[in-house]
């Protein structure tokens, strides 16, 4: 049993004007097997959040702490929290020129298991991966993510959340871009991924279609920089139908 | 053994202030510019293995086929008439490339060297020169590309710390000829290629390419030069260099001249540089001039950053360590070219050596 534990954290970036600051305390505690919900407008601060706690360099921590089982994430470089157990399923996830993918995760695999896995079983391991989430085996053979469209690269996002095997996975709209076909290929990895692993989940999303698949036990509404409301799945509903107003005006 | 001091040389002694040396430390080349480099009597070049069928390898008496204003290049002309000829006879595909290295070195002393490269009529081969060890060289190297032929030319230049190499690789392309250059410059103090070309009837092509990473100190230089004077000719130009560490300094030129009586011309050429450290100078300038508007296309790009914050955080967001993810984004950056190459052992061992270099860097 793990926890991910955000406690008052503060996040400001750069900006031509002098800092801004975009999160304004966040409080939010995640363990393992837990399926939490993000739901917020448009720049409330909810790719911040996930990044933030990714190690993203363009983010300046100016308060709070985030500890995984006690150990200062923030402490970290970006890849000893990927060794820590934490992976981020990106909004936009980046395009790399002349990598292929199968280089790629093989490279993020070895990295994060401590050894390159047995060629014939990792082979098997891709291979799985990607037929489930319904890639061509071509994508092994293409640069990451270049060229890929919107659909194709949440699958590699997901294709990586399965073959790493993370203790938290925050998801960043994964579902955005997504057809209902692909929706429900992308969801049930996410779910056989944590059938797998039992990690924690933190998912972004600004739709209750995907929690359809993806069960939360807790939705937490995100507004100007900080989660404003707390509830079960019921919660998700309430917004699908009545929007944000009542937390942005306040 | 012999060193020439007409006074035509002596006119052509660069001084720095011309537009071709504007960019080159002379005090650096060794004296192969201006005469006072020692010339000893070696012939560096041979054949790696034996020679397939159709292929002659000699050495003897040369006869430029074209004329060229680099000084180093006329004093290498002066002081010898004598050069090897690789010819490759009309008709002859290789099936395999064919390999040549270096057999001879020196740093007390310098090689002047000529060398002529004939593919004849529609014969197909790829050629490798491998330079590696330390030596002092100028060379002129004169390809010719005669009608229906298609030569590959990977230029290696894996030199160690202390070489010297100044070269001009000049190919004339025939009629529907293609020529394709691929130049990778890992080592050396100094090094200074012309890659050139002259297009001589339509339908001929060529491709130019090239790879080059300098450290600490070195200075890497690549001037090409593509005339287009006859219609109908299409070129293509795309090198991509690494700077690492101070005094690291690469200067790129990419000159295309479109003739007036060059219709339907189709060129772009593209640099791009990869600033690792500070300290490090990249010069890229390409130049084109037209003198027809009745052309297909023309273009040119140049390109100078640091590494990419984002892939970098994307790949270490799965693990990856700095160093590495550092790793993999150079050598995607370069293998866009280095893949063109299509020997395996010959990209895995530049790829290596990449990876030394990125390292050298790194420390
Ligand atoms: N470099 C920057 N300069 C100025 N503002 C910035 C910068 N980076 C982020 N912001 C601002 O921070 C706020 C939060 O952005 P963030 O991407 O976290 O929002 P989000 O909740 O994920 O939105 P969305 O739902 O659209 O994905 C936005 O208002 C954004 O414009
Ligand atoms: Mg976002």
């Amino acid at each position: 049993m793990s926890t991910l534990e955000i406690r008052g954290l503060k996040v400001s970036v750069e900006t031509e004007q002098g800092e801004v600051e975009i999160l304004k305390g966040v409080d939010l505690t995640i363990k393992s097997g837990e399926t939490h919900a993000i739901m917020g407008p448009n720049g409330s601060g909810k790719s911040t959040l996930a990044y933030s706690i990714a190690g993203h360099p363009k983010y300046t921590i100016t308060g709070g702490t985030v500890t995984l089982d006690g150990e200062d994430v923030l402490a970290m470089s970006v890849d000893e929290r990927a060794k820590a157990g934490l992976f981020l399923a990106m909004q936009y996830p980046v395009e790399v020129p002349g990598v292929s993918v199968s280089n790629f995760l093989r490279t993020a695999a070895t990295a994060l298991r401590g050894e390159a896995p047995k060629l014939r079983e990792w082979v098997g391991e891709v291979k799985s991966a990607m037929e489930s989430l319904k890639m061509d085996p071509a994508f092994a053979q293409r640069n990451v993510n270049e060229g890929f469209s919107g659909g194709e690269k949440k699958r590699h996002e997901i294709m990586q959340l399965e073959l790493l095997k993370p203790k938290f996975a925050i998801l960043d709209e994964t579902d955005s871009g997504l057809d209902v076909d692909a929706l429900r290929v992308v969801s049930e990895g996410v779910v056989r991924a944590k059938a797998a692993n039992n990690h924690g989940i933190l998912l972004i999303t600004h739709y209750t279609r995907i929690l359809k698949y993806i069960k939360p036990d807790f939705v937490h509404v995100f507004a100007k920089g900080r989660i404003v409301e707390e509830g079960g799945p019921e919660l998700a509903e309430k917004l699908e139908e009545h929007g944000y107003a009542e937390y942005v005006s306040a | 053994m012999s060193t020439l001091q007409s006074n035509l040389l002596e006119n052509h002694t660069p001084t720095g202030r011309e537009e071709a040396w504007r960019f080159t430390p002379l005090k650096r080349l060794g004296g192969l510019h201006d005469g006072t480099a020692v010339i000893a009597d070696r012939v560096s070049l041979a054949v790696k293995g034996t020679l397939p069928q159709g292929v002659t390898f000699t050495y003897g008496d040369i006869a430029a086929v074209t004329e060229t204003d680099d000084a180093i290049i006329n004093r290498v002309r002066a002081h010898t008439a004598q050069g090897t000829t690789l010819h490759i006879a009309a008709n002859t595909e290789l099936a395999e490339p064919l390999f040549l290295h270096r057999t001879q070195f020196g740093v007390d002393s310098a090689e002047f060297a000529r060398t002529q490269i004939r593919v004849g009529n529609h014969a197909q081969a790829t050629i490798v020169l491998e330079n590696s060890g330390d030596t002092h060289i100028a060379e002129d190297v004169e390809i010719v590309v005669e009608p229906g032929a298609h030569l590959t030319l990977i230029s290696l230049q894996e030199w160690g710390a202390a070489t010297i190499h100044a070269a001009r690789h000049h190919a004339v392309v025939d009629r529907d000829a293609t020529f394709k250059s691929v130049v990778v410059t890992l080592g050396g103090d100094l090094v200074r290629i012309l890659p050139t070309v002259d297009f001589i009837a339509p339908g001929a092509s060529c491709d130019l390419s090239g790879v080059y990473f300098a450290t600490e100190g070195q200075f890497f230089e690549h001037r090409m030069f593509v005339d287009h004077k006859v219609p109908h000719a299409k070129s293509r130009v795309n090198y991509k260099g690494a700077l690492a560490g101070n005094k690291a300094h690469t200067v790129w030129i990419g000159d295309v001249f479109i003739r007036a009586a060059a219709e339907g011309t189709d060129t772009y050429e593209l640099n791009r540089n990869l600033l690792l450290t500070d300290g490090a100078r990249a010069d890229s300038v390409p130049n084109l001039e037209i003198e027809t508007g009745e052309i297909v296309g023309a273009g040119h790009a140049s390109t100078t950053g640091r590494f990419d914050d984002e892939q970098l955080f994307y790949l270490m967001s799965r693990g990856i360590n700095e160093a590495d993810a550092k790793r993999l984004v150079v050598r995607g950056f370069f293998n866009e070219i280095i893949s063109e190459i299509g020997i395996d052992d010959v990209e895995v061992r530049l790829m290596a050596r990449i990876d030394d270099e990125l390292a050298k860097a790194g420390k």
